[in-house]
């Protein structure tokens, strides 16, 4: 009845308050049950998706005209400063752990994560990081306007002169965001390390436990140096020091160093997870077995150690010598190896597969075919003649865009449709969802492809006026944008409807194998009865090996 | 099945070809997304970026042709749950899947490599603090074209929200940039403020510039005409405002525009942030965030 034991962890039996977590009133308190907190993270986080969207609907108004005359300039800046940081911070990181911590324990076999109050603590610093970023934009002077990346000296210059100021409590919440996820990872690490059920050996794991590992991997070795960064330069901007402030001898390069050997690896945080979600769902509506399993799970390791040392690649331009530019150049490169398997390896899984073109699929087919087009832009700006031409200009909008939304968010909304059953134990409605897909593919790519011919004429990043040679591609993207905001409308729609009467879920309705379709809809409290005893390997589609030896197929 | 086997290779040959001459085509196409060529820095990166869209264009096509493939023609009948078959890998195809990529990027890599090298657009740093690692010189050879031409030096500091141009020879500053066409460039760049960003597009030529470290910038101008300087490091407020014209001209016009400018006495440039920041501004919505005064408007002979 219990899970293997470990030394200093909770058992299951003594931490939950049995009850049920289908009142709604728990997804509003203190719980400890990894399934809620899962959704705790999927609500708090797309609310604030929807918050970033409307700063980013400013923005596009903005640059519909190429004068400065929608908001100030002051505005302008405090809204893409605050539209990246809230979609980073806010948006992918936690929905993204959000379906880590719903699906981790149950795809290894587990009834809970292996600190399940670390867990809660971890999720409800979240919206404390929320709280202080909104509250910046009521603070004399404004939110921070310095950029998500918060470079010096201009994240220095504090020109109202007051101790609280945005910049300061930008830096309070990303420093808070930061424990919150080194908690979590603390917490996935041992989860997956020590908690897997018997039978389950790393080569028979899921691709999305995979994908958390290797993406958790990543955060215990940044983060220390992004938080170190953030506290030297909170100490500059209000104790006086002189780490960063070149006014006083300090070298504001140093502080690109500390954020980009975190930040180039947080891209891949955010994106393993999203390949493991494609991973999971290319198989299902494929009906094939994922294709090159071990070389794909090995690839994210690999991914995870490769992305420690690209990190100069965003600062060629930035003072560094050339053979350092030509050694960044060389190993960011050499990511496009480990990721070229993955994508191979899933086209291989869909090629001659018998395919469901449900919403999830949907999602996840576009979603694959802008990461292709992403990671072929990522190729280009890693040349260095190229990037001195386009860095810091709309074509690296364009690319991270494509990624940011073309992947990842079209990537988690994948997940949430082919999870939806599972979570809520109702179907969603698959015409509202396509609907949806269209008007967000069409949209992204409105939005975002005109950013790259805007890049490569030399239109610049972070801009509230532009010359008017730009304005044409602007409108494009202006209303794609406004198209890409109109979209999340059927799919809150279709949500809300769906979980309060949609049709019952049974416990496995697209006929998958994992273990998180062997439980009923919703799980229970427990997550299993019994816990499983694993006899093969994932995704044996066409092979109908059952997957447990214990537990109804 | 013989034919179904023929039929196939022709589907993939026509399919080949399809995705190849079309690659070639946009890989053309790409010259005319790009502004005017006025460096000689320019043609090199140009040739670079169509290769590299030509081969990005081939892999995009590639692998969505294959997914639209399988999309029209592999998808399941309504109501058939049965498994497609279970094919869960295939050793030689992965090796050669990964061998694939390493060699492209070691293609990519050493063609870039070359195209930097021929560049050679940052000059040795003088370095200001002696500590810091990254001063280091840089790979630097000049591009084959310009190499016995004589070098032109000129000063270029960046304010928060102006540029300076000084010419050592004929101590004459500027706001508009003057530049001969066909002569090697050296800059010095410098900022006074925060951190600030050298670019001008039609060059393809783009450079920080970094508080308390002077920077040697390289380059030649090889088309007579008038371009836009961009500050591409956000520096704050007035960030977008930053810019300032680019003439490229023969470098006899560009003696004679010096020794015009040498007579004129030294009176405050226009500019956009300060005239800005000094007027309320009319944009619908207003916060009255303060922000950092722009700095005094330059002195300069020529104010462009
Ligand atoms: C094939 C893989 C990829 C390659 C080769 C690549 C390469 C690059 C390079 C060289 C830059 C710097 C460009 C510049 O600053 O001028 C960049 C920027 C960026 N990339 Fe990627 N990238 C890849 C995948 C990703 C992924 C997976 C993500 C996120 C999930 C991502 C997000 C970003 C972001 C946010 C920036 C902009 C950062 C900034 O300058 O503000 N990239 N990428
Ligand atoms: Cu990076
Ligand atoms: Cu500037």
């Amino acid at each position: 009845m219990t899970n293997v034991p470990i030394e200093g962890i909770l058992l299951p039996d003594e931490k939950h308050n049995h009850e049920s977590p289908s009142s709604w009133k728990e997804y509003f308190s203190f719980s400890t049950d990894h399934k809620v907190i899962g959704i705790q993270y999927l609500v708090t986080s797309f609310f604030f998706f929807l918050v970033g969207g409307i700063f980013a609907m400013v923005m596009r108004g903005e640059l519909m005209t190429p004068e400065s005359d929608l908001v100030d300039r002051t505005v302008y800046n405090g809204m893409f400063t605050m539209h990246g940081t809230v979609m980073l911070f806010l948006w992918t990181f936690p929905s993204l752990v959000g379906f880590a911590n719903y699906l981790v324990p149950l795809m290894i076999g587990a009834r809970d994560m292996a600190f399940p109050r670390l867990n809660a603590v971890a999720f409800w610093m979240v919206p404390v990081v929320g709280i202080l970023m909104m509250g910046s934009f009521f603070v004399p002077g404004g939110p921070a306007q310095a950029g998500w990346w918060s470079y010096p000296p201009v994240s220095l210059q504090n020109p109202t002169g007051n101790l609280i100021n945005g910049q300061v409590l930008w830096l309070l919440a990303v420093a808070i965001s930061g424990v919150s996820s080194i908690m979590g990872a603390v917490n996935f690490v041992t989860t997956i390390v020590k908690m897997r059920a018997p039978g389950m050996g790393f080569f028979k794991m899921p691709l999305f436990v995979w994908a958390v590992f290797s993406a958790q991997i990543i955060q215990l070795f940044g983060l220390p140096a992004l938080t170190a960064g953030a506290v030297m330069l909170l100490l500059d901007l209000t104790a006086g020091t002189a780490f960063f402030d070149p006014a006083k001898g300090g070298n504001p390069v140093m502080f690109q160093h500390y954020f980009w050997f975190y930040s180039h690896p947080a891209v891949y945080v955010i994106i393993l997870p999203v390949f493991g979600i494609f991973s999971e769902i290319f198989p299902v509506y494929s009906r094939k077995p994922l294709f090159g399993y071990k070389v794909v799970a090995i690839s994210s390791i690999l991914i995870a150690v490769v992305s420690g040392i690209v990190w100069v690649h965003h600062m060629y331009v930035s003072g560094t010598p050339g053979w350092m530019r030509l050694i960044f150049m060389l190993t960011t490169m050499c990511v496009s190896v480990p990721t070229g398997i993955k994508v191979f390896a899933w086209v291989a899984t869909i090629w001659g597969g018998k395919l469901r073109l449900n919403t999830a699929m949907l999602f996840a087919l576009g979603g694959l075919v802008m990461f292709v087009f992403a990671g072929i832009t990522g190729i280009m700006l890693s040349s260095v003649p190229v990037d001195v031409h386009v860095n810091n200009t709309y074509f690296v909008v364009g690319h991270f865009h494509y990624v940011l939304y073309g992947t990842v968010t079209m990537g988690l909304f994948a997940a949430i449709y082919h999870w939806f059953p599972k979570m809520t134990g109702r179907m969603y409605s698959e015409s509202w969802g396509k609907i949806h897909f269209w008007l967000a593919f069409i949209g992204t790519n409105l939005n975002f492809l005109p950013m790259h011919p805007l890049g490569l004429q030399g239109m610049l990043r972070r801009v509230a006026s532009y010359a008017p040679e730009y304005q044409f591609w602007n409108i494009i993207a202006s209303l794609g944008g406004f198209l890409l905001g109109m979209s999340t409308l059927p799919f809150i729609f279709n949500m809300v409807i769906s979980w309060m009467q949609g049709e019952k879920a049974p416990a496995n309705p697209w006929r998958a194998i994992g273990l998180e379709w062997l439980v009923s809809s919703p799980p229970p409290v427990e997550n299993f009865e019994e816990t499983p005893i694993i006899i093969s390997e994932p995704y044996g589609y066409g092979k109908s090996e059952p997957l447990t030896a214990n537990l109804p197929e | 099945m013989k034919i179904q086997k023929i039929l196939n290779i022709l589907t993939l040959l026509t399919g080949a070809i399809a995705v190849t001459s079309m690659s070639l085509w946009i890989g053309k196409q790409s010259y005319s997304w790009l502004p005017p060529q006025a460096a000689a820095e320019s043609l090199l990166i140009d040739d670079l970026i169509s290769f590299l869209v030509t081969l990005g264009a081939f892999i995009f096509l590639g692998v969505t042709s294959t997914l639209m493939y399988s999309v029209i023609f592999h998808r399941a009948v309504k109501d058939d749950f049965t498994d497609g078959p279970p094919i869960e890998g295939n050793v030689t195809l992965e090796v050669v899947w990964t061998a694939i990529p390493i060699l492209l990027v070691f293609w990519i890599a050493s063609y870039s490599y070359q195209v930097y090298e021929q560049m050679g657009i940052q000059g040795p740093s003088e370095i200001v603090h002696l500590h810091n690692p990254l001063a280091m010189e840089s790979a630097y050879a000049a591009p084959a074209k310009a190499l016995a031409e004589p070098i032109e030096k000129i000063d270029v500091l960046a304010k928060q929200w102006a540029w300076v141009f000084h010419y050592p020879e004929r101590d004459i500053t500027s706001t508009e940039l003057h530049l001969p066409s066909d002569r090697r460039i050296r800059l010095a760049l410098k900022s006074q403020d925060v951190l600030h960003g050298f670019y001008i597009p039609a060059f393809r030529l783009k450079q920080d510039i970094i508080p308390n470290h002077a920077i040697d910038f390289e380059f030649t101008p090889i088309r007579p005409g008038k371009y836009r300087l961009t500050d591409s490091q956000y520096s704050g407020t007035y960030f977008a405002t930053m810019q300032a014209n680019v003439v490229v001209e023969s470098p006899e016009d560009y003696q004679q525009w010096l020794a015009q400018a040498a007579t004129q006495k030294p009176s405050p440039a226009k500019n956009q942030a300060a005239a800005e920041y000094a007027q309320t501004s009319h944009q619908s919505v207003q916060t009255g965030w303060v922000t950092v005064p722009p700095a005094a408007p330059p002195l300069v002979n020529s104010p462009g």
